[in-house]
């Protein structure tokens, strides 16, 4: 009963939110952007106004959140209740409060991982796939290499060099994460770089980088669209991954990745305390990968 | 279902240096008016334990055990010279009884007859000898040798006798034979095969798998007729605590260590297991480098020992399972313990007022932690942080990888956090880590009175004098010591209903001392 | 065909000259983590007097090149050596674990590659329905959970109640059909890890295809929908998918480390994780040429494949 009741809530905010924020994007959009949200699916709606939303509390954390980061306000695990809306995790901190600052610590630190990972990946996988021959075959017999070299022991190793910061993290996270994007922008460059446009544009003289900007990547668009959505999502993971070696964020640095960590023993019994950290990931991921799958198909130029 | 046993810390070591045959005509002395109430145990069934621990390196070598994995499993194979018995009694063992010369530097060993070892023969004094000095030598690499190396010489006399000669008195010696490194094993050509799972306990192996289990069954010459009651052993190596409570709560494993505190509440209303916890010397704590600053003042050091709330960590970080500490190594459950002494509390007025002693204002000080120092460790560093901004001290919580946390950061950084199984006595325990020089001197205190006092100790035979002189040893480590220590953390384990304990449980170590195999039957 | 021959071949002995290189980067990287085999040996109650002892008697006063150097003559005679700390043959201490981590590793492969391309290929050809926005939503919910956490749900729900166990203990005598059940749910766990990652490129490979004018020309003749997607739009998006799959089959060899944990599952991670924080090398090596063996042969696999299938890249200019 109770799940049949949640299911028809979260259905019904899924609704309400989206009507709303596809209503509010019409009406805020330029005049000429307006066709873009005009046809916009109820998911790509929804997805956006959550990452707004996300974006908006990390910003705002030390304005919204009732308590300091690190604060300890009472007895551990209270339920949930004014004056600790979500109750308080093992030593006493308020779950809200640690939800919030985690959303502004952990989604700010995917980002820029992420980001950094397709730069890196993407360009020189294309580069690549363009170029061929021996710079090809170098490139990608070290990126097997890098690929190869257990993760445990090229975190351990490069966190060990660098010492234990964010910054570190971010890189770390980064390269691994980077060798990946370059396996399959490279797999989809190789397709497109056999294309005829390519050929003709390569014998207009223009070079690789105007090539690979003006070419290549619009095309290739669509599978790195849908990857970053994934990637976005692993680096949360990966931070989680990282604590559990007793790597990850400096304590009490709240992210979400180690709040599920720290609580996780306790669904085993049925509690839902380590849903809470884990929700958040997972609402963040389906909303950003409801947009790209809104950009996929618009890249993709289907009309239905 | 929660059975708090706090070990019986009231007991007197009665008269071990003078005869220690009074101790060993029954292998557990029960304290005086304890109810005898369980049943008889009886014999049979496979005792399966899941473990926290558990590597691929665990081996039979005596040298390098250091998880309770491999300690229970010695447990099982070995005797040893002596026992420490569930209430924190000696009693002998292999060792039937023992004499101190009257400066307690040569003891007389006499070795108890007609014990065999799963490969047949009995053991002799050449094997106690061979067992012995596997650990002595400059070549030894084993853990122990800091414990034997006070021996000059062992020699025996007779088969059933062996004398050992100290360079200094030590009225524990005797305890320090109990110790889990030093098994009497069978001599070969004078040294013992540190491959060799043979010894004379009460299981014999059936099969070893490094990291992942353990089998055995009953040695069916087992000298002592009222332990050892199971068939046979089944070992586990379940290192995920959800693992590890799922393996008990469904029945496949009979008995788990270490239960997650977080959900030992929920587990406990399970009614066919039972949860068990027992205070010992299990320890958690900060040192700090006394030799440099700003830890060479012991005004800093009284600053940081009141700026922390030592019952808000017991109560969150061992979710109560376990006591407040007193900066002060001994257990509350150890004989000479003083329980007198003024308590560190939670102070930021005073912690602000020995800073101003100290000259300061406010303090800024990092605090390495890793959950390989401790569980709970980088918690326990947040919440001291929390409450020490009160009193003008900033500590910074540097989180350190649990690899290589022991060589890199453990002595090697001003402040972070460590841990202590605990030792049997005084001595031992403040030789291992508060002493002058010790090796393993974590916070590098030296304090010319405590040491002149340790020697004292040490070699004294008058139980009233050697209680004052750790008295005021501890009153000493508490107020100038460079170690804090917020907590005494419990051992914590799951039992399934199946299983029967005895009324009073081993504090010492884990799982009843490590002797679970062989005081526990199945109901 | 001559030509994926030539890349074949050309790539194996690169893929031997990888594993080169990658055996001195990882023996230099141990070497270089604070800490060596004789003090993680000792740990805590190590003393400098045991320390000096114990590094003498594993050889390890010699220096770092003449070690390399004695474990490469080694391994060329085929002889990985003895695993130091646990003084058993590697290839003893390997060979089972490694059988294991194979298994599972089949085991949720044959689970999760055809549920997840199936499931891709129907949300491209219902997309934007429910079904695609549901199975989506499902899917990223469940790789947004960590692999521990989804392994305490799945124990929870099917352990708890006695349909499955939550311990997997092999041993010699365990048959083939006990093997499946009692890795039912790790390999679970894998399954719901890795399909997400396959089923959305697969759904993203099919989608970003579907406008071409090529297949706005099998529309038009009439096809079903179905045979445009399976005959015309899947084949020429399986570069991508194959490089996906390839990927997330690399990791189910060599990143199962956290299922192997909470499932008591006796694999090559947990050999690894003990091997590194004990510092012994030897294992170390042995095991990280075992997974760069799979990353190697898995891209090689997956090269070829795309080349295969996209007959362009067989003819290069």
């Amino acid at each position: 009963m109770t799940v049949v009741l949640s299911i028809l809530v979260a259905l019904g905010i899924f609704f309400v939110v989206g009507l709303a924020s596809r209503a509010g994007l019409r009406s805020l959009a330029p005049a000429h952007h307006k066709p873009t949200y005009r046809d916009m699916p109820l998911t790509a709606s929804f997805g956006l106004a959550v990452i707004v939303f996300y974006i908006a509390v990390a910003i705002l954390a030390p304005v919204v959140a009732p308590y300091g980061e690190g604060e300890v306000t009472g007895a551990q695990f209270l339920p949930w209740g004014a004056p600790n809306y979500l109750g308080t995790d093992k030593l006493g901190r308020d779950m809200l409060t640690r939800l919030i600052y985690g959303a502004r610590n952990t989604v700010g630190i995917a980002f820029v991982t992420t980001a950094l990972a397709f730069m890196v990946g993407s360009f020189l996988g294309i580069w690549a796939a363009l170029v061929g021959g021996w710079l090809d075959q170098w490139l990608s017999r070290f990126v097997d290499a890098l690929m190869a070299i257990p993760a445990l022991i090229f975190s351990l190793l490069l966190l060990t060099i660098f010492g234990t910061s964010v910054l570190t993290l971010v890189l770390v996270i980064a390269a691994v994460d980077s060798t990946r994007v370059y396996r399959l922008a490279r797999s989809v460059a190789q397709g497109i770089v056999m294309m005829d446009y390519i050929e003709a544009a390569r014998l207009r003289g223009e070079g690789a980088w105007r090539l690979i900007r003006r070419e290549i990547l619009p095309n290739a668009m669509a599978p790195l669209v849908a990857e970053f959505g994934l990637r976005f999502c692993f680096v949360f993971l990966a931070i989680s991954a990282l604590s559990f070696l007793g790597l990850g964020i400096k304590p009490p640095t709240a992210d979400w990745g180690s709040m599920v960590r720290e609580n996780a023993t306790l669904i085993t019994f049925g509690d839902v305390t380590p849903l809470l950290p884990a929700g958040a990931i997972a609402l963040l991921t389906v909303a950003v990968n409801f947009v790209v799958d809104w950009q996929l198909h618009r890249a993709s130029g289907l009309k239905e | 279902m929660t059975n708090h046993l706090i070990g019986q810390g009231g007991m007197t070591r009665r008269g071990i240096l003078k005869s220690g045959a009074a101790f060993t005509a029954a292998g557990l002395i029960l304290p005086a008016g304890m109810a005898m109430a369980q049943a008889e145990p009886v014999r049979g069934g496979t005792l399966r334990i899941g473990f926290n621990s558990g590597s691929t390196v665990d081996n039979y070598d005596p040298g390098v055990w250091d998880t309770n994995f491999v300690q229970v499993f010695a447990q099982a194979r070995h005797n040893y010279l002596t026992e420490i018995a569930a209430d924190g009694s000696l009693v002998g063992e292999v060792a039937e009884s023992w004499e101190a010369s009257p400066d307690a530097t040569t003891w007389t060993l006499t070795i108890r007859q007609g014990i065999t070892f799963h490969s047949g023969g009995t053991v002799t004094a050449d094997d106690v000898i061979a067992s012995i000095n596997y650990h002595r030598g400059p070549d030894s690499t084993s853990a122990a040798k800091p414990i034997v190396d006070p021996i000059v010489e062992i020699t025996s006399d007779g088969p059933n006798t062996v004398i050992v000669t100290l360079n200094g008195g030590n009225a524990d010696f005797p305890f320090l034979m109990s110790d889990y490194h030093l098994p009497i094993m069978p001599a070969r050509e004078g040294t013992i095969d540190p491959t060799s799972s043979d010894g004379c306990g009460p299981y014999q192996v059936d099969d070893f798998e490094p990291g992942i289990s353990a089998t055995l069954s009953r040695h069916s010459g087992y000298w002592k007729t009222d332990r050892a009651h199971f068939d046979g052993l089944l070992l586990l190596a379940i290192p995920d605590p959800v693992a590890r409570q799922n393996a008990l709560l469904t029945g496949e494993v009979d008995v788990i260590n270490q239960l997650d505190l977080t959900t030992v509440s929920l587990m406990d209303r399970n009614p066919s297991i039972r949860v068990i916890s027992v205070t010992g010397n299990q320890h958690f704590c900060f040192p700090m480098d006394t030799r440099a600053g700003p830890f060479n003042d012991n005004n800093v050091r009284l600053a940081l020992k009141h700026a922390l709330d030592r019952q808000e960590m017991v109560d969150k970080i061992l979710d109560g399972y376990g006591t407040v500490g007193n900066d002060n190594p001994i257990g509350p459950t150890q004989k000479y313990y003083a329980d007198d002494l003024p308590v560190n509390s939670y102070d930021p007025d005073k912690a602000k007022f020995y800073l101003n002693e100290a000259g300061l204002t406010s303090l800024d000080v990092s605090l390495w932690v890793a959950e390989a120092g401790f569980t709970g460790a980088t918690d326990s560093g947040s919440l001291y942080a929390e409450r020490a901004a009160a009193a003008d001290i900033n500590i910074t919580v540097e989180r350190a990888p649990n690899d290589g946390y022991w060589s890199n950061v453990w002595m090697a950084k001003p402040w972070a956090a460590s841990y202590w199984g605990g030792r049997a006595t005084c001595d031992w325990m403040f030789s291992t880590a508060y002493a002058s020089g010790a090796p393993w001197n974590e916070s590098y205190w030296e304090n010319e009175r405590f040491n002149t006092l340790l020697l004292q100790g040490r070699s004294e035979l008058d139980e009233a004098i050697r209680g004052e002189v750790y008295h005021e040893m501890q009153t000493i480590v508490s107020k100038e010591g460079g170690t804090v220590i917020p907590m005494f953390a419990s051992f914590v384990m799951g039992v399934s209903n199946a299983v029967a304990t005895p009324d009073v449980v081993g504090a010492n170590w884990d799982l009843d001392g490590f002797r679970c195999v062989e005081r526990w039957w199945f109901a | 065909m001559t030509e994926i021959w030539r890349m074949i071949s050309q790539r194996l002995l690169l893929g031997v000259l990888t594993l080169f290189i990658i055996s001195v980067v990882i023996f230099g990287a141990t070497e270089l983590l604070p800490g060596d085999l004789a003090r993680e040996l000792l740990g805590q109650s190590a003393t400098p007097e045991t320390l000096a002892a114990l590094r003498e008697q594993l050889g390890l006063n010699e220096s770092a090149p003449v070690r390399y150097w004695n474990w490469l003559t080694g391994v060329m005679q085929g002889d990985f050596g003895m695993s130091m700390a646990t003084k058993m043959p590697i290839s003893e201490l390997v060979g089972t674990r490694l059988g294991n981590t194979l298994f599972l590793a089949f085991y949720a492969a044959a689970l999760a590659v055809p549920f997840s391309l199936l499931l891709g290929v129907l949300a491209a050809l219902w997309r934007n329905s429910i079904f695609d926005r549901a199975s989506n939503a499902l899917a990223l919910t469940a790789i947004s959970f960590p692999e521990f956490f989804v392994a305490y749900i799945l124990i929870l729900w099917l352990s708890q109640s006695g349909l499955f166990p939550s311990m997997v203990r092999i041993t010699d005598t365990t048959s083939m059909g006990e093997r499946l059940y009692m890795a039912f749910l790790p390999a679970l766990t894998l399954t719901l890890v890795v399909t997400a990652h396959m089923m959305r490129m697969t759904r993203a490979a099919i989608i970003n295809l579907l406008a071409s004018p090529y297949i706005e020309m099998a529309r038009l003749k009439g096809m079903s929908p179905m045979r445009v997607v399976l005959r015309h739009a899947v084949p020429n998006a399986l570069s991508p998918i194959i490089n996906v799959v390839a990927l997330n089959l690399a990791y189910l060899i060599t990143g199962v480390v956290v299922v192997e944990v909470v499932f008591v599952y006796p694999g090559l991670g947990q050999l690894m994780i003990d091997a590194v924080s004990n510092r012994d090398i030897a294992v170390v090596q042995a095991i990280a040429l075992i997974f760069a063996a799979a990353y190697v042969l898995l891209n090689l696999l997956a090269d070829v494949l795309s080349t295969i299938t996209n007959p362009r890249l067989m003819h290069r200019k």
